[in-house]
Order: C-alpha cells, then structure tokens, then sequence
C-alpha cells in the first residue's frame, strides 16, 4: 500500500452553533442552531472530497468555517500545521492565500460594476506580496486563459457573461494566489447540463496541472461521485459516513446514504423497473432541535430504542471498512 | 334625522318563519350548508364547468401549433419561442426538456395565457384545446379553461404562496370565487384536497401559513392548488428543482400517482433528464425556441436522433459511472436576440456542416408516427460519422 502523504487539511471537532436569542431590550440566549455539530475531516494534497447532503445539514456552514467567513463555536482546523481556527487576523490572511474558494452563484458573486480584469486581479491588491512581480496584466491574463477565457474577455462586465463562464471568472480569481486548497460550494449547482460538464472538466484539469486539492460541496451525488475521491455524508451537522467514493457508492452501510443514493433520478427510461427508492417519510428535523441520540432515527425505518438514547459514532464498522454512524450497519447495494 | 336601522326589519327579508334562523357567519366554522357537500364532495358533485367540448376520439386533448412568442426588449426583440408545435393526449405524461432559455416555461405561460404582456407579444400560432383555440377565444371563456381545465404548479413555491394566508384558504381560493362554495365547505375540501397530497395531520394544518411548511411540504400545497378544481391537464413547471434528491423523489412519486387516480395529462417541463426517464410518456426536447427532437422516452434515451440531444445525454454525469472526464457540449446556449442563421445548434455541434449555416432544418418525422428530429442529417448519417 502506498504511504499516504500528510494530510494538507485536517478538521477536528468543528463545531458552529448560531445563538437564538429573545427579547428585545434584553436578549437573552434561548437555543442554539446548531449547524455544524462536531465533523472531523482530513484532506490530502492534491484529492478532493465530496462533501454531500441535504439543504440545512450544515455543509456551506462547514466551507465558511474553514474561510474564516464564521466565527467557529469550537473546533480545530490545521492548515499545513497552522491552526486556522486559532488565528490572528494578519496571519490568517496570509495564510488564505494557501485555500480560496469558488462561490455557487456565479450571478451574485462577481461585482457588476468591476471588469473581468480587476475581479480577477483583485487578489493581488489584497495580498500585495503575493502579486506578481512586474506586468500584472501579464499574470491576469495568464489566469483567463487557464480556465479557458481569451484576453479579449479581460475589459468586460460580468453581465456580459453566460452563467459557465462566470464561474470560470470565479474560478479564475480562486487561482490567483496559487492556493494549494480550493473550496467549491456548490459550483455547477446554477449551470445547465451541458455546460456544468464544460466547468466539472475545467476543475479536473486544474486540478491535474496544479495539483490542487479540492473539498467539492454539492447536492447533486452524480456530480460528486464523477469528481471525488473521498465522500463525506452529512446530516444534520454530522458526517454519518465516509470513505473512498466506491466505498460510499457502491457500499453504502449508513440507512441516510443508502437512501440518499436510491433517490437519485436515473437517465435511463429502462432502469425504471429495476429502481428501488427508499422512501424516506418527513422532513429534517430542525437543527435548533435534533433529535436525541442518532439524528436520523426519527426518518430510519430501522430505528431501535438504543438509537434514541445512545449516539453511535462515525466508527469502522464491520460490514465494510469504512467509517459509518449507524448502529445497526449494514451492506445495502442501491447502485445497479 | 334619525338613523335607520339597515337592514330594516320590515323590508328586504322574505316576511316568514325562515327569517328566525340564525344569522349566516361566514367564517371557518360554519357548517350549515352541509347538506348538499358529502366529504368526496370536490369529486362527486357535477362542476359547473366551463362548457369546452370534449375532445372526440383521435384528438388531442392539447395540441400545440406554430406556437411564435417574441420579447420587445432594449436590445432588440427577443425570439424566444419559434414556432414550436407539441401536442398531449389525454392521460398521457408529455415532458418537455430544454436547458434555460430555451423557451420551455414561456411556452407553458402562453399555453396558459399567463404571459406578461408586454413585453411578451403572442406572434402567432395556435393553442388548440379540445379543438378550441385558446389564443383566440373571449378573454372569460378562456379564463373559465384555466384553472378549470389546465392548472400549473410552479416551481418556486415560496414566492407562489401567498405569505399573508393559511395554505387551506389559498387552496381552495378557486373553488370559493368558481363555483361559490361555502367557507365551512371550502376548509373541508381543503382538507381534503390536503390528504390527497399526502399531507399529514391535514386538519391540524388547513390553518398554517406558507413559513410554517417545509419545501416539500409547500411544494404539495401548491399541487393541491392545482387540482382543486380537477384539472384535466395539470403543467408542472420544475416542480422540483429547488427540493433536495429524497423529498424531489416524494414529489415525483405523488404526482406520477395522481396523475393515474385522477386520469388526468401531465405536461412536465424540467432541464432535468433524470427526473425526465422515470416518469415521462413521451419528450419534446426544446433548443433556442424550437423544438429539435420528440420521441417516446425509450427512444430518446436508447436512440437520440438529435446532435444536441446526444450531446446532452452524454454530458450527464451518472451515478453508477465514475468515466475519465464528461463529454461536454463546447460554447453556450444562444441569446435569443441573436440566434444563429440556420440550424440554432450548428455552432455548437460537432457534424456541422455548410447547409446548416445556411438552411434551418424543419422537424421532419423519422420513422414512426411519433418521431421527429430536426437536423438536416437522419441518425444513421450521425451514426456513420461518429463511427
């Protein structure tokens, strides 16, 4: 087996909890959303991880801690040895330089009133020992034509853009530092098929010639599995299972996965027959109020009394040796 | 000068023992008019439909022809719909992709009469709905077929809902300004229309409000508005774009189910070809404004005749496939103000050849009754240069 390289990446316990407050001229904390609930992670250079579930299980929350962009409850975050979550605010500048992010919206995150060129040469203003020395011209158009955009492109508006190639402005500007990370919250979400594959295969490009690691968050599990190596499930502000993406895919062992997976919808007419949805009844529950013990327990329809009074850990299990927070675990191939 | 009493006592009421019943509240908790609402009431009773024929054998129920809608806009006028002819029969789910800006919800909002007018200008076409053409028609003659007839769900039912009023009294707003049904009988039927949707504990929510419900939950409400007067063609515009994988599969599920219990068409509009395999009868595949292809979902899916169609099916990512690298269609989709000469696709597509920078192909049928493509080449010449 091959050594594995030191981690790039490595999350511990991160926990963010957004405070309820009531009253008016005396606010007083009631509860807590709490969005993300202890997820530990680690991240190699130059792989990506699939960060997958539902809306409200906490995984953009996750990407803004790592940012910085939220103040995390509690938690470490080493970034090459450097913990993210701990840092003074000169330092962790610098140290961004080292993990950008490209946003999901591709609409509201570039400024309408900046051309292509400043947008993307904007880092250089905010890290003026990182810009290039000499022609910074030069460099920005350097940046366009990596993600496949012309010089010509570097005077206009972003309005004067389609949606793929916006995100490629974003993903442009994400480079710009040479970071070492990139964080990709939903980035295809907005893009139409044919162009979501034209932007999934820039990312795997960059990602080859520059070695980048990538946490890769989205909804959409076909786009994941085509692009991850590793996959991690949320619910609820947990990972409830994680591994390699065939250990995910093909040998689900968490109930969460397994249905999340059965429900993807097929294009193939001819699968029809064959599917078999898990049906899940209801909704999340509201992260201001989890329930007791296994979060997922009040959707499982293999829910035990032990799941509501005893938590089961992201532990090995021994079905298949991944990581899986299910008592009862077991094999459950949904992918034909 | 005195007041007087109105209305009064003397004038106006019939002058017999009925005036001694208790005064009409109107209000939820009435339930006077019980007698002639049975619970299957929204089902049973004949409704006062607006009197559109039915179509006869070999009709179709919904059939679309050159349908034209162009956009006045500030930088010229927007060719958005160009002549797209589509029909559905009774019963029958019809699915029409198109990525956006193809012109796939523009073409439900004309069908509908629902278009924002201006800038949107109807340029020609017909919209014929058991022969009658609904583009034409008296303005309340077509406003007693929609709604009654063909309902919409849209997609973003958030913004669809009226946040100011419980879910049970927008349900059955129809019914009440239609057909004039008591309060007391509306919340009923709404409770009804509610279970009908699967949504639980119905009685306890008739009276919540939009913010209350998840978007699932919302999304259901919306259909329930939908069918409360028992459409016979039901459009849902992405019904389940913004809904996460699990609730988008209960929403498929209820609707696929539906549409069989209460025997009605289905017309699904969606960018989605997963969501497209699992329900659809037969699919009209939209490109800048124009129909390119349309088969039955088996023929698409194992046979796509249409370059774009191809291109489209292969730049899928799939669940069970983990391929070196998506096959992607290059460039973008046209801006409708300057769609290309010819073939709209011709840009982006790998056969192009001089004819179709120059000539528009029509959508000319390929074998059987219900196969069309509109591409100058038929498949086995696609096929031969692929191969």
């Amino acid at each position: 087996m091959p050594v594995m390289p030191e981690p790039i990446l490595r999350v511990e316990n991160a926990v963010k909890h957004y405070p309820i407050n009531r009253g008016l001229l005396l606010p007083k904390k009631v509860g807590a959303v709490k969005a993300v609930d202890g997820v530990s992670f680690e991240l190699r250079p130059g792989e990506t991880l699939g960060l997958v579930g539902e809306s409200g299980c906490g995984k953009s929350t996750l990407a803004k801690l790592l940012m910085r962009l939220e103040t995390p409850t509690a938690g470490r975050a080493y970034l090459k040895g450097h913990d993210l979550f701990r840092m003074r605010a000169g330092d962790l500048r610098r140290l961004r330089r080292s993990m950008q992010m490209v946003m999901q919206d591709p609409y509201t995150s570039l400024n309408p009133r900046m051309t292509v060129a400043d947008i993307v040469g904007e880092p250089f203003d905010i890290h003026p020992e990182a810009a290039p020395k000499g022609n910074r011209d030069m460099a920005v158009r350097e940046l366009l034509e990596q993600v496949g955009l012309g010089p010509e492109h570097a005077n206009r508006y972003p309005h004067q853009f389609s949606g793929g190639q916006r995100q490629r402005i974003g993903i442009a500007r994400a480079l710009a530092l040479r970071p070492e990370v990139i964080i990709c919250d939903e980035p295809v979400s907005a893009l139409d098929v044919s162009v979501q594959a034209q932007v999934v295969n820039l990312l795997e490009r960059l990602q080859d010639e520059l070695g980048l690691a990538y946490i890769f968050i989205a909804h959409d599990l076909s786009v994941v599995r085509h692009i991850s190596d590793r996959i991690a499930v949320m619910y609820l502000g947990r990972i409830v299972e994680t591994g390699t993406a065939d250990q995910v895919y093909l040998r689900p062992t968490h109930p969460y996965t397994q249905a999340l997976l059965s429900a993807v919808p097929v294009p193939d007419p001819t699968a029809r027959a064959r599917r078999q949805i898990i049906r899940l009844s209801g909704d999340v529950p509201s992260p201001a109020d989890p329930p007791s013990g296994c979060r997922f327990r009040t959707r499982c329809w293999k829910a035990q009394p032990r799941c509501a009074s005893e938590e089961p850990p992201l532990s090995q299990r021994a079905v298949d040796p991944h990581p899986s927070a299910c008592h009862y675990a077991e094999l459950h191939q949904v992918i034909a | 000068m005195t007041y007087q009493q109105y209305p009064h006592p003397t004038h106006g009421y019939p002058a017999s023992g009925e005036s001694q019943t208790a005064p009409v509240v109107a209000g939820w908790g009435d339930d006077r008019s019980a007698s002639w609402d049975t619970p299957t009431a929204a089902w049973t009773t004949a409704p006062s439909r607006a009197r559109v024929e039915r179509p006869t054998s070999g009709e179709h129920l919904l059939d679309v022809r050159d349908l034209r809608v162009e956009f006045d806009t500030r930088d010229g006028v927007a060719r958005v719909v160009n002549g797209i002819s589509f029909h559905v029969d009774p019963g029958e789910t019809l699915a029409i992709l198109g990525e956006s800006g193809s012109g796939k919800s523009v073409t439900a909002q004309a069908v509908l009469g629902i278009l924002d007018t201006p800038p949107a200008v109807v340029r020609g076409g017909q919209v014929l709905y058991g022969g009658e053409d609904l583009l034409t028609m008296a303005p309340e003659r077509r406003r007693q077929v929609r709604g009654q007839e063909i309902a919409m769900v849209f997609q973003d039912a958030l913004s669809a809902l009226n946040p100011v009023y419980p879910v049970g009294w927008q349900i059955t707003e129809a019914l009440r300004s239609r057909r004039g049904i008591a309060k007391a009988d509306a919340k009923r039927r709404a409770v009804e229309l509610m279970d009908l949707v699967r949504i639980p504990a119905a009685a306890q929510r008739v009276d919540d409000y939009p913010h209350q419900f998840s978007g699932g939950m919302r999304q259901r409400v919306m259909i329930a508005m939908a069918l409360a007067m028992r459409p016979k063609l039901l459009i849902a515009d992405e019904p389940t774009t913004a809904l996460d994988v699990t609730v988008q599969a209960q929403i498929m599920d209820l609707l696929a189910t539906l549409r069989a219990e209460l025997e009605m068409a289905l017309i699904l509009i969606t960018h989605d070809l997963g969501v497209v395999a699992d329900v659809a009868d037969r699919i009209t595949v939209m490109y800048a404004g124009r129909v390119v292809e349309q088969a039955d979902v088996h023929t698409l899916y194992g046979a796509p005749a249409h370059p774009y169609t191809r291109g489209l099916l292969a730049s899928v990512p799939r669940l069970e496939r983990r391929g070196q690298g998506l096959h992607s269609i290059s460039g973008t989709p046209p801006n409708p103000i300057a769609i290309p000469q010819g073939c709209a696709f011709h840009p982006r597509c790998p056969y192009a050849q001089q004819m179709c920078r120059i000539t528009e192909p029509t959508l000319l049928r390929i074998g059987r009754l219900d196969r069309a493509s509109a591409c100058h080449f038929p498949p086995e010449a696609l096929d031969a240069r692929h191969a």
